[in-house]
């Protein structure tokens, strides 16, 4: 039966979930499933997986924009269907994978992929700068401080060697989040990419009573800065500005309290965080930028930041040593010598808990 | 075709070698009105360096508390045709296969219901429409049930799209099924994934080992990460062809080219645990000081794998800095078997989300949750038992909330007994 709006009852199908896991499996995922053996990286962005079966399953990764359209999706199909029986996935990264069983199939594939221009970027494997974990920003949110995709191609285009090599000590993970809120959660990153505004909100007295619930806007604040206030005959709130670290948590409650602003809102830099337990425990990125003003439509300072810590841990990393493994051996000290960066007052915790990041022994580096 | 507004800003963002979301949006703009203003409204913010989008309204589907994000323009006046631009997520298959066939079908149900615009991914893990209208809603979400057997994900309030790694699928070190856990927790509570009943988000999220590359420990309120607790299967041979330079270390990872491995340097001596020895002929590994970070296994992948009496640890509470801070998980089962039905595990899942929903403030996730009263009342509300697997190390304050049950004669003092024995 064909939708009706006017019984939407009819013929309705609810609560059916996801497609099954297995239902869009290339027939060699299905027979192989639970019995791979061993994977080898055979080129940058190019693996070959081996089952106990002896099957072998080649796979192509690309970089791709996190927002696509219909037509590039289109035209991804053209290809897995073309070399891959029409079998493809995504990675968590926003990665493309052509799944090839077919290994007569693989360097057309690749070769046909180099032919479009910079569409289909291969690589994103190993040791490299695979693709940016990223929010929506100016695209399609509400409560950025940056924009987040055209961030990330800035970056990326600089860092596009990194991209299509394995020449780091080891995988960079870079990820970007427009504001606090962090849809994207950044905060165990090699390097992370943080939207922040700088100004509190401002207050709309005519609109909080129209558009907020005043008891919830106040209970959103960490910092119990905010608390209810009659303005005239207006039910409002009040701001102790002191005391609002900018999460823009109230704003997300009550959209009569904007902080939004071009020239106070900016990039923070955050090194040294991951999530795998590999070697070292997972760790929390850490400040190495408190601020960097909007520079679109390239970020040219944002970019040129990263692309210095990188080549100092590409330099100074040891084999396997992440960007905090790194840091963690030559210390913090050393790590703003080597990058440039200035070491400032905001490096220096003063929220909860701040005494467990100071200094608490003598040894350190002059 | 010149396109209705002029994008001098965002034009720079089609130079440089990786892919453009600016090229592939304009190459939309010609055939769709929406495209076009978006573009518009892109160029907008980078000149002014602000956003353009207000708070979403209530919009979504009839039934579903989630699902759908409504999203309005703040300049409808100069962009009328992304006026309103709702956000539609899909529940993703588990871990992201497709077929071209089903890929084509979503294009087509899309491109006359919405902007054309798609996220592959969210954050969560979700396929993301971005921008249709709410009249669009209801026929979408018809096709989507009817013609795709494709559901809706979650928001608000709600059990979020759960996520898993490539598990078994692809992947050698997988110690669990991560895409069926997945997919039977996503079945067994859809209820809690369309319909809003927690205090804040609950993300579930499973790596097949602890590499966790779908970054379970840093993102999800449950991490169910795959383990082993046996003895990493060796093959001396293989370890002897890494030594002598016959296999590519660390799987081509830092270089594809066969070269000399010295194992002593690059596995033995990293080893956190140290719990390896190397004689030149043969690999020996103490397993029960291994403390399974999978360094050995990932740099000899041909040589060593996990054990096989695999199963999952399960940390809670990460989240990221809204409200209190950034959290990671913490564990609080450290093993736990992880076969179909996962019935123990969902008992876990059920007293958790009991206690939360109890226990829980507004917009509060479980990670604040037990912060704020303790992870001590949490394995209590759970029936789990202390264990130093769930702390890097014993409290170091003397501050210990006593229970009166355990102390003779509760709290209670006997005062004239004890002035008897003191002089005031």
């Amino acid at each position: 039966m064909a939708f009706d709006p006017n019984n939407l009852m009819q013929d309705r199908i609810t609560d059916i979930g996801p497609p099954k896991y297995d239902k869009f499996f290339p027939p060699i995922v299905k027979d192989n499933f639970g019995k791979w053996k061993y994977h080898e990286i055979l080129e940058p962005g190019v693996l070959v997986h081996v089952s106990e079966t002896g099957a072998e399953l080649y796979t192509v990764r690309i970089g791709a924009a996190r927002l696509i359209s219909i037509d590039l999706i289109r035209e991804v199909c053209d290809l897995a269907d073309k070399y891959c029986g029409g079998y493809l996935r995504w990675t968590t990264r926003n990665n493309i994978e052509f799944l090839v069983s077919d290994k007569s199939k693989l360097q057309p594939l690749i070769d046909d992929l180099r032919s479009r221009g910079n569409w289909f970027p291969i690589g994103g494997t190993g040791n490299s700068i695979t693709n940016i974990v990223h929010t929506q920003g100016w695209a399609h949110c509400h409560t950025p401080a940056i924009d987040a995709s055209g961030v990330v191609k800035a970056v990326m285009d600089e860092l596009f060697e990194y991209f299509g090599s394995h020449k780091l000590p080891a995988q960079v993970r870079i990820a970007l989040a427009c504001c606090l809120n962090m849809c994207g959660a950044v905060h165990c990153s090699d390097i992370a990419i943080l939207g922040v505004h700088r100004k509190p909100p401002f207050i709309e007295h005519d609109r909080v009573q129209n558009v907020c619930e005043i008891p919830l806007v106040v209970a959103a604040c960490p910092t119990a800065a905010i608390k209810p206030k009659k303005v005239g005959e207006l039910k409002s709130i009040e701001i102790n500005n002191n005391r609002c670290m900018f999460c823009g948590n109230c704003y997300t409650m009550c959209p009569a309290l904007p902080l939004a602003d071009g020239e106070g809102d900016g990039i923070a830099l955050w090194v040294g965080g991951k999530v795998s337990n590999v070697l070292s425990t997972p760790m929390f990125s850490k400040l190495a930028v408190p601020y960097i003003p909007n520079e679109p439509p390239r970020w040219p300072a944002t970019v040129n930041t990263i692309k210095k810590i990188v080549e100092e841990y590409a330099a100074g990393g040891r084999r396997y040593e992440r960007v905090g493994d790194w840091i963690n051996r030559i210390g913090w000290e050393r790590f703003f010598e080597k990058t440039g960066l200035q070491f400032q007052h905001e490096h220096i915790d003063d929220y909860r808990l701040a005494m467990m990041t100071w200094r608490t022994t003598t040894q350190f580096k002059f | 075709m010149a396109l209705k507004h002029a994008t001098p800003l965002i034009d720079e963002l089609e130079k440089g070698p990786w892919p453009s979301f600016v090229s592939d949006v304009k190459r939309m703009a010609p055939k769709n009105p929406m495209c076009e203003d978006w573009l518009g409204v892109m160029e907008l913010s980078y000149k002014e360096k602000e956003g353009h989008w207000k708070h979403g309204g209530i919009v979504g589907v009839l039934g579903y508390g989630g699902g759908i994000i409504g999203r309005y323009c703040d300049r409808p006046d100069l962009f009328p045709a992304i006026a309103h631009f709702h956000t539609v997520r899909i529940n993703q298959p588990a871990s992201k296969y497709y077929t071209t066939e089903v890929l084509r079908k979503l294009c087509d149900l899309w491109e006359p219901r919405g902007s054309g615009l798609t996220n592959m991914h969210g954050s969560t893990g979700d396929i993301v429409l971005l921008g249709t209208t709410t009249d669009n809603l209801e026929p979408l979400f018809y096709e989507l049930t009817h013609e795709l057997g494709m559901d809706l994900g979650g928001s608000g309030s709600n059990m979020r799209t759960p996520e898993g790694c490539l598990g078994m699928s692809r992947c050698e070190w997988a110690c669990i099924n991560t895409q069926d856990i997945i997919y039977d927790l996503t079945m067994e509570y859809q209820d809690a994934l369309h319909r809003p009943m927690f205090p804040y988000k609950f993300k579930f999220k499973s790596s097949g080992c602890p590499c966790d590359c779908v970054a379970a420990i840093a993102r999800s309120d449950c991490s169910i990460i795959g383990t082993w607790r046996d003895k990493i299967r060796i093959d001396q041979e293989s370890v002897r062809a890494y030594a002598a330079g016959e296999l590519t270390p660390h799987a081509g990872a830092g270089g594809t080219e066969k070269r000399k491995f010295d194992i002593n340097a690059e596995v033995i001596n990293l080893c956190p645990t140290k719990c390896m020895e190397w004689d030149g002929k043969n690999l020996k590994i103490w397993d029960e000081d291994c403390t399974r970070c999978m360094h050995c296994i990932r740099v000899m992948p041909r040589a060593l794998r996990p054990g096989v009496d695999t199963g999952a640890t399960i940390l809670v509470g990460a989240k990221a800095p809204i409200l209190e801070g950034a959290q990671m998980s913490s564990v609080v089962i450290p093993f736990i078997k992880m076969e179909p039905p996962y019935e123990e595990f969902k008992e876990f899942v059920e007293k958790m989300w009991d206690w939360w929903m109890e226990n829980g403030k507004n917009r509060e996730r479980l990670g604040e949750t037990i912060q704020r009263l303790t992870l001590r009342e949490f394995l209590k509300a759970t029936d789990l038992t202390p264990d130093p697997r769930m702390v890097n190390t014993p409290r170091f304050n003397p501050y210990i909330f006593y229970d009166p049950a355990e102390v003779p004669g509760g709290w209670e003092h006997d005062a004239a007994a004890f002035r008897q024995r003191h002089q005031a």
